[in-house]
């Protein structure tokens, strides 16, 4: 990114000395130094892909790139948010949380963990077949994406159903209340003594909260993911502009981040 | 100005963005940074009527020590419903939403801002959060003040707080999509010649307002989502009696809310660094010094939310080092005041409306500026913790500064927003009007809060009456002060004078287009070949004002 580069466009077709005598006004309309209309921009270039604001595929790839990059560090400071409230309690209650993500399945959360970074590799090749202009690939690539986070929101799902089951959704008249299963008639009591189940409690409270939010993002990405998959079907990119397919991309390896963080804290810190 | 050369405005039917079309689509699916400014300018006026409603019952219930107009229940919620709409839907968006849309792109010499279509979106998602912050007001309002406080808000008060919620939290990411295109603009998109030390001083404010609603924002939409979920599930985090923490909220909170009173006054600063410049006809004393302490102020302002919480039982050195930090972050803002009034000393100073505003800020800024410094002291703080001190310093700022910056750059801009020029005389009317409701509002505030009349009450004891009806009586003032510009200002707009490119004689790239602007801001891509504010070595016309 040229963050330091003084201006667009045109900048390197100009003079060192733009300021030729003090005298002259600060802003010369000199055709000759500035880049032509919009218009016809538009037309020399024969990109219907640059939008009417930006001068050249270039600058409106790097605006797009730290926008997305901008976007991604609002995402940060959001799950942060949730990291802060989990990092006090834990601070707090550390019997607590640890006996409560002793009941988390790491096994299952592990086999998630590279479900998701399986997506990631299989993101990262189809940013590559964009940027090798194979339109099939892009679209091959974004699907098998697609199939592997579905994978982890069923595998998701499954775990919710199995802490739902077990009495851990941070509810007060499940959490507290003994459990009683169907099949073999067996009762058994709350799975925490009573000086640890508040803070269990809000352990849980935490779990579905933060996986709950990261599984919204999944599933926002996934949207974007059939949608980006189904215009590079259209023949929408090339070599050239695959914008979408690359921040896409971003805001995906972004939501795999997350879930890099999260496993560890939530399934593995304090098990032994 | 009437000392410059007048030359008088060719006029002719020519086509700009606002009269382009006529179609109320054309309005509401523009992509026009200039249109979509023009939506915000007419939202969050209509947010300010309502706000100021609330605003009116409250003087209104306090002009007389009982609670005799209202119950305390429902001045609990007309409190809230003021602060909150101005706050959220007044404030936040005011100078960015309105004036940051509409100059942005011209300064920069682009066509438009980087990303048009958010920028559209981010005025929707500001409509939505507006309406359900309105229908939460019509349905029973919220009474827990603007801050939620925690675990009020969680467990005991009945009122909307889920939908007052929601409606900051869609709000919020409005915020935060102007914030984002407003960085990527200044990055991406200027013209050929603008380096940033080139830049007007605007941008460099809006820049920083800009890092603050990016990383701020989203603090807060988790904060509130928390709290939404604590009242609609039951998640405890911020209920004591299964473990949590209601403090937790408060940092939570004003992890964002403080920086977010610089998002309200970094781009008052913006304005006023242009009008001070062209109304005294000088460069900027400091060009450097003011850019980067608006940096500053951008980055110290994360860490000084502290000192809202001083009586919260946070550890004592917690509250020193929060407040050694509240102190800090007044020296660049102390730093940009001098320069300002730097930049006033020899210089040729006129006093048009505009400028009549910078000078009712400056005065007002440094007093809202500096009984900030008494509440960031410890002792003095816990003195007058939740008294009217606090009530009359942060209007002070938000009021005397913001609001007298936003009313000093609308009328700025106006001719170039509108091709018209608003009546001299009655504007300047208006704005003493203003200046002098507002000392008599809120100066004896501070005499109230040191007296120890705390805020949030519907009834006080009578040796508090003569104060608070000098308060009332400001009000008014103050009310029919405001008043004012919405006539006049909307007068003009038929039978204003045509205003040429450039009726002030200033520079900056916004002036060298016509007024109003073509949509696409400029015939030609400008090349910039000066530094800002070169008042004084260049012959600048008036042209056609």
């Amino acid at each position: 990114m040229s963050a330091h580069n003084p201006a667009h466009g045109a900048a390197h077709n100009l003079p060192a000395d733009l300021n030729p005598s003090p005298a002259t006004s600060q802003v010369a309309f000199d055709p000759s130094l500035a880049p032509p209309g919009a218009a016809a921009l538009h037309e020399a270039h024969g990109h219907s892909m640059v939008a009417h604001q930006f001068d050249d595929l270039a600058q409106q790839h790097e605006a797009s790139t730290l926008g997305m990059w901008a976007f991604l560090a609002t995402e940060v400071m959001f799950f942060g948010g949730a990291l802060t409230a989990y990092a006090v309690y834990r601070a707090t209650y550390p019997e607590a949380f640890a006996a409560a993500s002793r009941l988390e399945n790491w096994f299952v959360g592990a086999l998630n963990t590279g479900v998701l970074l399986c997506s990631s590799l299989t993101m990262a090749l189809a940013v590559h077949a964009a940027q090798m202009g194979s339109r099939k690939w892009i679209v091959n690539w974004l699907l098998i994406t697609v199939v592997f986070g579905t994978a982890f929101l069923g595998v998701k799902a499954y775990e919710y159903n199995h802490l739902i089951h077990e009495h851990l959704f941070p509810r007060a008249d499940t959490f507290d209340a003994p459990r009683h299963d169907h099949e073999t008639g067996v009762t058994k009591p709350p799975h925490f003594p009573p000086e640890l189940r508040r803070p269990a409690q809000l352990f849980y409270s935490l779990y579905f909260g933060m996986t709950g939010l990261h599984a919204l993002h999944m599933v926002i990405g996934i949207g974007v993911i059939l949608v980006v998959a189904w215009q590079a079907w259209r023949g929408r990119f090339s070599p050239e502009y695959h914008n979408p397919v690359e921040m896409t991309g971003l805001y995906w390896h972004f939501v795999d981040i997350v879930w890099i963080f999260l496993y560890p804290l939530l399934y593995l810190i304090d098990r032994t | 100005m009437t000392t410059l050369d007048y030359i008088p405005a060719a006029v002719e039917p020519r086509e700009n963005y606002l009269n382009i079309s006529y179609r109320l689509k054309s309005w509401l699916l523009t992509v026009d940074h200039k249109r979509i400014g023009i939506l915000y300018l007419i939202s969050i006026t209509a947010f300010f009527i309502v706000g100021g409603a609330f605003a009116t019952l409250v003087r209104l219930e306090l002009a007389t020590p009982a609670g005799d107009l209202m119950t305390a229940e429902t001045y609990n919620k007309v409190f809230s419903m003021h602060g909150i709409i101005m706050v959220f839907f007044f404030l936040i968006p005011s100078i960015p939403a309105t004036l940051g849309n509409f100059l942005v792109p011209l300064m920069v010499g682009a066509r438009d801002l980087a990303f048009p279509r958010i920028n559209l979106l981010s005025w929707y998602l500001f409509m939505i959060g507006g309406t359900l912050g309105i229908v939460a007001a019509l349905s029973g309002g919220v009474d827990t003040g603007w801050t939620f406080y925690t675990p009020y808000s969680t467990a005991f008060s009945n009122t909307n707080v889920v939908l007052t919620g929601l409606g900051a939290f869609v709000a919020g990411f409005s915020s935060i999509l102007t914030g984002l295109n407003f960085v990527v603009t200044i990055h991406k998109m200027r013209c050929p010649g603008l380096t940033w030390m080139r830049m007007p001083l605007f941008l460099w404010s809006m820049y920083s307002a800009s890092l603050i609603m990016l990383l701020g924002t989203p603090v807060v939409a988790i904060a509130i989502v928390l709290l939404a979920a604590e009242r609609l599930f039951g998640l405890g985090i911020f209920d004591p009696t299964r473990g949590g923490d209601p403090i937790l909220w408060q940092h939570l909170f004003w992890f964002y809310s403080h920086p977010a009173v610089y998002i309200m006054i970094l781009p008052a600063f913006a304005v006023i660094n242009e009008l001070i410049t062209c109304f005294s006809r000088k460069r900027i004393f400091g060009y450097k010094w003011v850019a980067f302490s608006s940096l500053a102020i951008a980055v110290i302002s994360f860490f000084v939310w502290g000192h809202h919480m001083f009586v919260t039982g946070q550890s004592v050195y917690g509250g020193m080092i929060f407040s050694f930090l509240s102190f800090f972050v007044a020296v660049p803002s102390a730093i940009k005041v001098l320069n300002w009034t730097a930049t006033l000393y020899r210089g040729s100073v006129s006093f048009d409306t505009p400028m009549l505003y910078v000078f009712f800020f400056l005065g007002l800024f440094v007093i809202g500026g500096l009984t900030g410094l008494f509440l960031a002291s410890l002792g003095f703080d816990v003195h007058v913790h939740d008294t009217y001190f606090i009530v009359a310093h942060f209007h002070y700022v938000m009021v005397g500064g913001v609001l007298m910056a936003y009313l000093g750059g609308i009328h700025f801009w106006w001719p170039k927003m509108t091709g018209k020029m608003y009546p001299e005389w009655i504007a300047k009317f208006a704005a003493f009007t203003i200046f002098v409701g507002f000392n008599l509002t809120f100066f004896p505030q501070f005499f109230l809060g040191q007296l120890g009349m705390p805020r949030r009450y519907h009834s006080y004891p009578e040796e508090y009456q003569v104060l608070n009806v000098m308060s009332s009586a400001g009000a008014t003032i103050l009310a029919a002060g405001y008043a004012l510009p919405l006539f006049y200002l909307v007068w003009s707009l038929r039978y204003g004078r045509a205003a040429g490119p450039n009726p002030w004689g200033a520079t900056g790239l916004e002036w060298l287009t016509p007024s109003p602007p073509p949509t696409e801001n400029f015939e030609q891509t400008p090349v910039v070949t000066k530094e800002a504010y070169h008042y004084s070595d260049k012959e600048l016309q008036v042209v056609g004002a």
